[in-house]
Formats: structure tokens, C-alpha cells, sequence
């Protein structure tokens, strides 16, 4: 097999530029099948909770398949007619919309802005400050979802709720009167800590030296974020966006807060899954709607794919 | 370094001054802004976080955060409620299964994918990145459900643990490569040289030089095991199999009054454990990106 040892770097860079620095082949001497044998048990998990599931997804869609009844035993093959239902159904479309708001509010706005206000106001700070201020931004982050639901819901509760304390508003409802403020207030709260960090990383790669010039050039803060810190990390923030909208799209958490209410004002498309698929058992109907789920989580996927691709041939 | 004897004299002296004065001002204003603006980010990520601090050890916790009279009698009611602690051990069951499984199955796959040029690996693994960001627990609950179902794992803690295993496999594949990649191969062709066997080489070689990478990899699937909540709520049926996730949902949404003493040191006991690894991961390595997502 390879003799060539002892410089297995030259070997690999002018052969594939593409994988970054991948080591000599095979130093161990693992050989191809036992290779092949080490990524069965990955594989068949893959296939079987990744693979398998997508591709059902699919099936079921086409399916008029319950949960139970007749069409449990015997589900019958139903075409499209769960996806005209789903594209025609006045509740799929306000939770669609709804998630479009969570997304863009909680994600795209609050995530994302407060996470590169809190890196920016931190920038160039090793101190005290700043190491209190981020444990406290990433405690939000890593603490249990069902903790920190019951935490909001204590937080803003009609009657003891010490938001309402501190405000002084007794007897506001928040919950109940602004539930999709309450819940994008609540995923901003419950995931800013990774824009901060990635951000923070980020700004790491502007040049102190260029900030110098523009400030005693009399650029104010936002001259000098739009024209010197933007430009240097545009990819970031488009990696951040993508990323943070993915898993905002997905978030189950809020129906630990909500459960979907009060009159289906917070069902996100998660949420709405859930119910239609699981709790009333449509399983065919919920599985349309998760197919639509997929493609739209593709479309955003391949998004990142591309600008990922577009990032590498001008690193 | 804007000393005004070594600006040029064309402008007028006054306005050299007034400008200088302006900037002066307004750096000040800056900075008082910035920490008038951390201080509110400290507070609104605080807030919510008091309550978990001061009820468990409030004699009488009520929903509002407020100076607890000090008092561990709290602690008491998780010993009373039957679920409490069988949850928690749940937990570590579903967490350590998971982790344990996730990194031995990736660092399988990471080595080969990293030391043999195994037919369509770039393929693979692109395909991999992009599978695990588009099919996530919540699109594909029907079919995993279905799955389940048919699998004879429905209430069952291994097909949790499996289910989880699944979803975690992708990324933790992509995290160990790199780790793998950027290790040096040379050990392992003198270990070879002396005639060590593959396996032996695996186990004596590779494990120890990326060790740093499996522990990373495991914490970060106990991290996400101990928090997820729709797996297990979805498959396991009974209190008595519920890992804390599950219970910590029960115990404010069923059987009317909510118990705050049972809630509170519950929440903390549940919470403890992420808090732990984090400081530790923090001040082993350092809960930072380096440079960014530069892949």
C-alpha cells in the first residue's frame, strides 16, 4: 500500500485541495472493507431515524393514514388530496404566517440583533463585565427548554408574575393578551447567547486599526458598523441568519409555554403537527404538512449550502 | 494622538477645539450608552434566571421572585413525589446511552472517513451536512412516531436513546473529522512500523491524540439529551420510564395548583447538572468559536 510515509502532507494537498488537509491514507492500515465496516453501525442509524422517516414522510403524505379507526388498519391511498387540504386550510395558513413571524422576530431580529449588539458593546473586553454578562446571555441558553418555560410563565403570570411586579401592571395577562410578543420575547431570550458568540468571534477578524481611522475620521457608530465592521463580516451574519432561522423554524419549545393558545394565536407549524398529527391523530394529514415542512427547511438548507460553496473558492 | 500642535493651522483654532470637545462628548456618551446598554442586557437575561435561584430555598415560594427566608426543608418534597428522582435517573439512562453510542459509532466513522479514501466520501458527506439540517425532530414527528411504532419501541428507553442517536450521528461525524484531520498521522505509522494491528492502534493511538474531540462530542449529546423534550414526550407513555424533561412539563401543567416547592428545587436539581458541565467545559476549553464557522 502507500510506502510514501514520511511526508503524507504533500502527498494529499496538490491531490485535493477541496477536503482541507486530509492526512495520509490509511496510516493504520485499516484497509477498505474494514473502513466500510466502521461506518456501518453511523449508517444504519442514519438511514433508519434520518433517512427512513424523510422518505416516509412522503408515503404518508399521499395517505389517508389515522392514528386509529379504519384507516388505521387499512390506510388508502389518497393522491394529493391532503396537500390541496393542507394549501387550502385557513388554520395551515395563519400557522404558517405565524412562523414566518417567529422567525423573522425572534430569530432574524432578536437573535441576531441583540446577539451583535451584546458582541459589539463586549468587543475588545476581557474583564469582569463582560464575563458576567456573557454567563448569565449563555445560562439562557444551555439551561433545559422545560425549565426555562416554566421560568417565563412564572415570569409573566397574570397574578404573581413579577414582571407584572416590577412593572407595576398588576393583572396583566401578558400570556393571554400578547402571546406571539411573549413567545418571540422569550426564543430572543432563549437564543441569543449563539449570535453573541459567533459574532463576537467574528468581530475578532475586523481590524482594530480601521475602527481607529474611521472613529477620528468623525464616523459615528453606525457609519463606522456599516462601512468598516459590515463588510468584514458579511459571511458570518449570512451563516448566522440561515443557521438561527433553521432552528427557530423547528422550535418545539414554545408550545411548552403556550401549548399552541390561547385560540391557536401562538401555533407555530410545530406545534400545529403536533396537534393535527398526534393529539387528533391524522397522521396522513400531519405527515403533508411535515413534507411541506421539509421543503421549506431544504430551500433555507440549500441556501447555506450554496453560500458555504460560493465562501470556498474565495477564502 | 489628535494633539492640536501638530494639526495643520488651516482650520481655525475655535472650531479645531469645539470639534475636539464634540468628540470627547461624545465618546463619553458612547460609553456611558454601552454599559446603560449592558446593564439592561444583564438584567433581562437575569430576570427570569432569579426565580430559580431564590425559590428553592424560600420557606413559603411563591411565583413571584423575592428574598427567601432560608430554609432546605424544600428539598424534602422531591423526596415525597415518586416521579422526581426516577426522572433524573432517566435522564442520565437516556443521556449516557445516547452519548455513549454517539461517540464510539462517529469515531468509528470519523476515522475511517478521515484515513481512507473510502469511494464517495465527499459525497457522503455533504450529503450528511445536509440531511441533519433539514430533518429535524419536529418535521419528522409522524413518521418517527410510525417508526417507532412498528419497531415495537414505543415506550421504550432504547428506542429514545436510538431515535436520538440518529440525529446527533451526523454532526457529531463532521465535528470529529476535523478533529481527526488535523491530528497528525505519523503515530500511528510508527505504531504500524512495530507491528501494531489496526485495532490495537485504534485503541492505544488514536482514542488518547483526540480524546479532547470525544469529550467534546459527548458533552454536547448529553447537553442535548438532557434538554430535549419532544422525543421522549412523544414515545415514552408512562410517569415511571418520563425522564426529567418530561416530568418538569407534568408538574406545571397537570393536577391543577402547581406544587412550588416541589417545582422550584426540582427545576434546580434538573438544572444543576448543564450548569456544572458548562463552568467545566468553560474552564477547561473555553466556550468560545475560535476564528468563527469557517467550514
Amino acid at each position: 500500500m502507500v510506502r510514501v510515509t514520511s511526508r503524507p502532507d504533500e502527498t494529499v494537498a496538490g491531490e485535493r485541495p477541496a477536503t482541507g488537509a486530509s492526512p495520509a491514507p490509511d496510516a493504520a492500515g485499516l484497509g477498505r472493507a474494514r473502513a466500510t465496516g466502521f461506518l456501518v453501525p453511523s449508517m444504519v442509524l442514519i438511514v433508519l431515524f434520518l433517512v427512513v422517516p424523510a422518505a416516509w414522510t412522503i408515503y404518508l403524505g399521499v395517505t389517508n393514514y389515522r392514528l386509529t379507526g379504519l384507516a388505521a388498519a387499512h390506510p388508502e391511498f389518497v393522491g394529493l388530496h391532503n396537500y390541496t387540504t393542507v394549501l387550502g386550510d385557513e388554520r395551515f395558513l395563519s400557522s404558517l404566517l405565524l412562523t414566518l413571524q417567529f422567525v423573522l422576530g425572534s430569530a432574524v431580529i432578536g437573535q441576531a440583533g441583540l446577539g451583535f449588539a451584546i458582541a459589539f458593546a463586549l468587543r475588545n473586553r476581557r474583564n469582569a463585565v463582560r464575563r458576567v454578562v456573557e454567563a448569565f446571555v449563555l445560562l439562557a441558553w444551555i439551561l433545559p427548554s422545560s425549565v426555562v418555560a416554566f421560568l417565563w410563565i412564572a415570569l409573566l403570570d397574570r397574578d404573581g408574575g413579577t414582571l407584572n411586579a416590577l412593572l407595576g401592571t398588576p393583572g396583566t395577562a401578558w400570556l393571554l393578551d400578547h402571546p406571539m410578543l411573549s413567545i418571540i420575547v422569550f426564543n430572543t431570550w432563549r437564543g441569543a447567547a449563539f449570535s453573541m458568540m459567533l459574532y463576537a468571534a467574528a468581530l475578532e477578524n475586523v481590524p482594530q486599526s480601521h475602527l481607529e481611522t474611521a472613529r477620528l475620521a468623525g464616523a459615528s457608530t453606525w457609519q463606522q458598523l456599516r462601512d468598516v465592521v459590515f463588510p468584514v463580516i458579511r459571511g458570518h451574519v449570512l451563516t448566522n441568519l440561515l443557521l438561527i432561522s433553521l432552528w427557530t423554524f423547528n422550535d418545539f419549545t414554545p408550545f411548552l409555554i403556550t401549548a399552541g393558545g390561547p385560540e391557536q394565536r401562538t401555533e407555530i407549524l410545530p406545534v400545529y403537527v403536533y396537534k393535527v398529527a398526534l393529539s387528533g391523530g391524522e397522521l396522513g394529514f400531519g405527515a403533508a404538512i411535515s413534507f411541506i415542512m421539509l421543503l421549506i427547511n431544504l430551500v433555507i438548507a440549500l441556501i447555506y449550502l450554496r453560500m458555504l460553496g460560493r465562501r470556498k473558492e474565495r477564502p | 494622538m489628535t494633539t492640536p500642535t501638530t494639526t495643520a493651522t488651516r482650520p481655525p483654532r475655535t472650531d479645531h477645539q469645539d470639534a475636539a470637545a464634540t468628540a470627547a462628548v461624545r465618546h463619553a456618551l458612547a460609553r456611558i450608552g454601552r454599559y446603560v446598554f449592558l446593564c439592561v442586557v444583564l438584567g433581562f437575561f437575569a430576570l427570569p434566571l432569579l426565580w430559580l435561584a431564590t425559590a428553592p430555598f424560600d420557606g413559603t415560594p411563591t411565583i413571584t421572585t423575592s428574598l427567601p427566608e432560608f430554609t432546605l426543608d424544600n428539598f424534602r418534597a422531591l423526596l415525597d413525589n415518586p416521579y422526581a428522582l426516577t426522572s433524573l435517573v432517566n435522564s442520565v439512562y437516556l443521556a449516557a446511552g445516547t452519548a455513549v453510542l454517539v461517540v464510539t459509532f462517529a469515531a468509528l466513522a470519523a476515522y475511517a472517513l478521515s484515513r481512507v479514501r473510502v469511494p464517495g466520501r465527499d459525497a457522503l458527506l455533504y450529503g450528511l451536512l445536509l440531511l441533519s439540517s433539514i430533518v429535524t425532530g419536529t418535521a419528522t414527528m409522524v413518521p418517527l412516531f410510525e417508526l417507532a411504532f412498528r419497531l415495537h419501541l414505543i415506550d421504550s428507553r432504547l428506542g429514545v436513546i436510538l431515535i436520538m442517536t440518529g440525529g446527533l450521528l451526523p454532526a457529531a461525524i463532521f465535528i470529529l473529522k476535523d478533529f481527526m484531520d488535523s491530528t497528525p498521522t505519523s503515530y500511528e505509522e510508527s505504531a504500524r512500523v512495530f507491528g501494531a494491528s489496526p485495532l490495537q492502534i485504534m485503541r492505544h493511538i488514536v482514542v488518547p491524540v483526540v480524546r479532547p474531540g470525544l469529550a467534546t462530542v459527548g458533552v454536547w449529546a448529553v447537553a442535548n439529551v438532557w434538554g430535549n423534550f419532544l422525543v421522549p414526550f412523544l414515545l415514552l407513555r408512562g410517569p415511571d420510564k418520563a425522564p426529567a424533561a418530561v416530568i418538569m412539563y407534568t408538574l406545571y401543567t397537570e393536577g391543577g395548583q402547581a406544587d412550588l416547592r416541589l417545582l422550584s428545587t426540582f427545576s434546580l436539581l434538573y438544572s444543576l447538572p448543564v450548569a456544572l458541565m458548562f463552568v467545566f467545559v468553560s474552564s477547561r476549553y473555553g466556550f468560545r468559536f475560535h476564528g468563527g464557522i469557517k467550514r
